[in-house]
């Protein structure tokens, strides 16, 4: 190591684990909200090496709305063997036994259901009073002004007016019953530094990120996997290279075309086009600003 | 942004030049449209960080089409709330690299009901970039975005004068501004300020330099923050180690973990625990995930110590020698964040470094008009005020003034009922406690010579000047304004008293200074050597032939020698 001076990812690795640290210090019964995808896996790495040699203090938990790629499962249930950690699934199983899905409810109040209802619902019944999560304010331009810790009241929703500032690294953890805080220590990374971490540090990731050939469809702008959703009659799949690049449920989910098959490939995939991840993601388009309205009501 | 590697060969060596850039963060502060958001807008986009996708947004969102009608201003304009009212009213966080540098800009509102936010982003930065209207020239704004700044310490700025183009790109007006801005920030003691014509709209000396300004030879906008050395703007000395969380596991590892918050710390070291004081041995070092055998600032840090000594979260290690203050009473500058007026009457939580304290206002002493920077009588605190006041703490504070440790000299205060974060203090002074015994055992013990030399920050030490007595006059008050013991010796002593009166005047920690009058340097030298617990030094072997006094650079040699610690 360098004499005196932390290259940028340390830099950025000594922040994230010291909020970590320092949540874990101050908050009751913190969890950590683990959604498969590469960001979590990164977050739990840092979280690892906060508190090695000991164990991570905290659960992680699953909101599983039951439309994930059966790939992410498989990842999530050996990753958490491996590693030794407590996780909890959560459904929302009145919602689902009530027939709620994307395609009958539209994306927007799907999301409300499974996701947020889910989560609210998950840390209610857990106790959680701090929830650490894998946003980061590269992704989306609401989430620039996010703060690394960002208050929720006693309904779980977010007000953006009324958000503590946060000076140096002296975070304000303090929450009064029934409020909660959700802590966001990959703020200041960029999905290349994720990558880039993940290259460097080795960590492993769901396969889905690796282009393969795979059977597709095109829906207008969205590219779907034909093997994971319901093909419609008039739909004829095509075999295609390409990857997720970020997770989600099946049926919002889009791949891209991509021959990208290794860390190194994304990586350079990433420097060679320049879109924004989030694109992929159908919720985004639903409205302007939509991301913030649904923070607003208690997504993450 | 880097391009692309194009072998695997490529690829290892391109992730060694990736992962060893090094982080900026600056923050960005003008007021409204002196086209900051223009700026920024532009930074992101020449350097590539704009994704298509956010660009299609932006040109969806501007009413004027084409390709060259980006609205640059619109790529960073955030929340809903904000586009309505069309100007930025939060810190935002934009993040953008080049081949050298990653950057971390924080976007913060120029408007004086946004103070606080200000602070906020200036928190976390190591460089200011202030932006003017080349058409208005300097504005009490500016004035006041320097000013915050400053006070939080932020010890690199760059003023960019902007909409050069408006102004015929005239070099007149750029250096009025400049001979302007200069002469307020020289109050300000801002170590280093550099000054960029630019334009936003168009580019000029953003990233390339313009064409159109041929009389400035400075460095363009971003060349500028690429090279600028921000070398540990850190204090590497004096060793602080908050402890944040303790590591305990089930085969008995009990680690301290937390951020070296200054020093350097190294395997062995010997370090003082506070509060009880107790000292003990660095056993193991642990850092990112590696065991490793020093570590400096701002690692995330796991240490374990030789002895079992009681430690928990909110104790603090540090250099023996070079120990903060422990004091319950010190005064701050305060930026004051909440709706509730601050006054006599105010209580807080306190955070600072990994402890929570309760505290009052003892004392309001006076609030900085932040337009004219002056001091005025105050008697309470409003919400985006900037004052100075006394706090007065249950438990003890562990602590540097901000100025000398910007990590033991901040806190936040909190609201014990709310919880809000209603206020971020800089520690300016700190009281020393009221007369009582020590109570952690000190008391009766005879005071040592680590004490005293801790205490006063520098070494005992015997100083010749030989006939030189303007230079002894000098040195005796140069030292003394710095807070050192030390006297000047010009009666005839009595070679055979020497080493005895050599031998109490340093074990009482003074640096005497002596001239020829009082005895030769040979005689003085052997009394130094027989007395043992001294340094002799000649101040001729400072004299260098350049053109400072030479009583400055005798002050050099002695804190070359390490006699003198480094200054506040
Ligand atoms: N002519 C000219 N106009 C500029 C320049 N920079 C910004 N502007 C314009 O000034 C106005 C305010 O800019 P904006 O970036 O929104 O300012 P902000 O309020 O500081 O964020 C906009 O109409 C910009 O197009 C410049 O360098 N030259």
């Amino acid at each position: 190591m360098n004499q005196a001076a932390l290259n940028h990812l340390q830099a950025l690795e000594a922040e994230s684990i010291h909020i970590f640290r320092e949540v874990a210090a101050e908050c009751r019964k913190p969890v950590l909200l683990y959604s498969i995808g590469k960001d979590s896996s990164v977050m739990v790495r840092l979280a690892q090496k906060a508190f090695a040699p000991g164990r991570i203090p905290f659960p992680l938990l699953h909101i599983d709305t039951t439309y994930k790629f059966p790939e992410m499962i498989e990842f999530r249930d050996r990753f958490c063997r491996e590693i030794g950690v407590q996780l909890i699934v959560h459904t929302n199983r009145r919602a689902i036994d009530d027939g709620a899905n994307p395609h009958r409810l539209g994306t927007r109040a799907c999301c409300g259901l499974l996701k947020t209802r889910a989560l609210l619902d998950a840390l209610e019944a857990g106790g959680f009073d701090a929830a650490f999560g894998g946003a980061r304010r590269d992704e989306e331009k609401s989430r620039a002004k996010e703060r690394i810790l960002s208050f929720r009241d006693r309904f779980g929703q977010w007000d953006p007016k009324n958000q503590r500032p946060e000076l140096w690294n002296l975070y304000n953890c303090r929450v009064n019953q029934g409020e909660s805080i959700r802590v966001f220590p990959l703020s200041n990374w960029t999905e290349f530094d994720i990558w880039l971490y993940v290259y460097v540090e080795n960590i492993p990731v769901v396969p889905l990120y690796f282009a393969q050939q795979r059977r597709v469809i095109q829906r207008g702008k969205a590219l779907v996997l034909a093997d994971h959703g319901d093909v419609l009659p008039w739909e004829n799949p095509t075999l295609a290279s390409c990857r997720m690049r970020s997770l989600g449920c099946v049926p919002c989910s889009g791949a891209i075309y991509s021959d990208a098959a290794t860390v190194p490939d994304i990586i350079r995939e990433i420097l060679a086009f320049r879109r924004s991840e989030r694109e992929n993601r159908v919720i985004d388009y639903d409205q302007e600003g939509s991301m913030e309205l649904k923070k607003r009501e208690g997504y993450f | 942004m880097s391009s692309t590697p194009e072998s695997l060969a490529d690829f290892e060596h391109f992730v060694e030049q990736a992962v060893s850039k090094q982080l900026l963060r600056f923050f960005t502060a003008g007021s409204v449209d002196d086209g900051k958001s223009t700026l920024i807008g532009r930074l992101l986009y020449d350097a590539q960080a704009v994704y298509e996708d956010q660009l299609a947004d932006v040109r969806k969102n501007t009413s004027v089409e084409g390709a060259s009608a980006i609205d640059f201003a619109q790529l960073t304009d955030g929340l809903r709330a904000e586009r309505e009212q069309g100007i930025t009213i939060d810190v935002a966080y934009r993040f953008f690299s080049t081949v050298k540098r990653q950057f971390i800009i924080a976007d913060t509102p120029g408007h004086e009901q946004y103070t606080r936010n200000m602070a906020t982003g200036a928190s976390t930065a190591s460089l200011a970039v202030i932006l003017i209207d080349a058409r208005k020239g300097v504005l009490p704004q500016s004035r006041r975005h320097a000013f915050i700044a400053s006070l939080l310490g932020v010890n690199h700025m760059v003023v960019a004068v902007n909409k050069m183009d408006l102004v015929e790109f005239s070099e007149q007006r750029f250096e009025e501004i400049r001979d302007h801005f200069s002469s307020f920030a020289a109050l300000l003691q801002i170590k280093d300020i550099c000054f960029v014509p630019i334009s936003a709209l168009h580019g000029d000396n953003i990233v390339h330099r313009s064409e159109r300004m041929p009389w400035y030879s400075g460095p363009n906008l971003l060349g500028h923050l690429e090279s600028v050395h921000i070398a540990s703007d850190r204090n590497l000395t004096e060793m602080r180690f908050p402890v944040q969380y303790v590591i305990r596991t089930e085969d008995g590892f009990r680690g301290y973990a937390g951020y070296l918050a200054s020093g350097i710390l190294r395997l062995g070291d010997k370090v003082t625990i506070l509060p009880s004081r107790a000292t003990s041995y660095i056993k193991s070092l642990h850092a990112h995930g590696k065991e490793v055998e020093q570590v400096f600032p701002p690692m995330a840090v796991t240490v374990t110590l030789s002895d079992d000594v009681d430690v928990s979260r909110g104790a603090m290690l540090v250099h023996p020698l070079h120990a903060p203050r422990v004091a319950h009473t010190v005064d701050i500058r305060l930026v004051w964040m909440s709706e509730r007026m601050l006054d006599l009457t105010s209580s807080f939580l306190i955070k600072h470094t990994t402890q929570t304290v309760r505290g009052n206002v003892r004392h309001v002493r006076y609030r900085v008009n932040i337009n004219t920077l002056e001091k005025e009588p105050a008697d309470h605190l409003a919400l985006n005020d900037i004052g100075a006041v006394t706090l007065e703490c249950q438990q003890p504070l562990f602590c540097d003034t901000y100025k000398r440790n910007a990590a033991t000299g901040s806190m936040v205060l909190i609201d014990p009922i709310t919880n809000e974060t209603v206020g971020a203090g800089m520690i300016t002074g700190i009281q020393a406690d009221n007369l009582q015994l020590a109570s952690d055992g000190s008391a009766g013990q005879p005071l040592s010579r680590q004490e005293r030399v801790a205490r006063r920050r520098h070494y005992p030490a015997v100083l010749w000047v030989g006939n030189n007595y303007h230079l002894q006059r000098e040195l005796e008050r140069m030292l003394f304004e710095r807070g050192c013991l030390v006297h000047a010796i010009d009666e005839p002593i009595a070679p055979e008293y020497a080493a005895q009166l050599v031998g109490i005047l340093s074990s009482a920690g003074l640096i005497s200074i002596w001239s020829s009058l009082a005895l030769g340097s040979a005689e003085l030298e052997n009394a130094v050597q027989m007395a043992e617990n001294s340094t002799f030094i000649l101040a001729d072997d400072a004299v260098d032939p350049g053109s400072e006094p030479v009583a400055i650079s005798v002050c050099k040699l002695l804190e070359d020698r390490g006699i003198l610690f480094p200054p506040d």
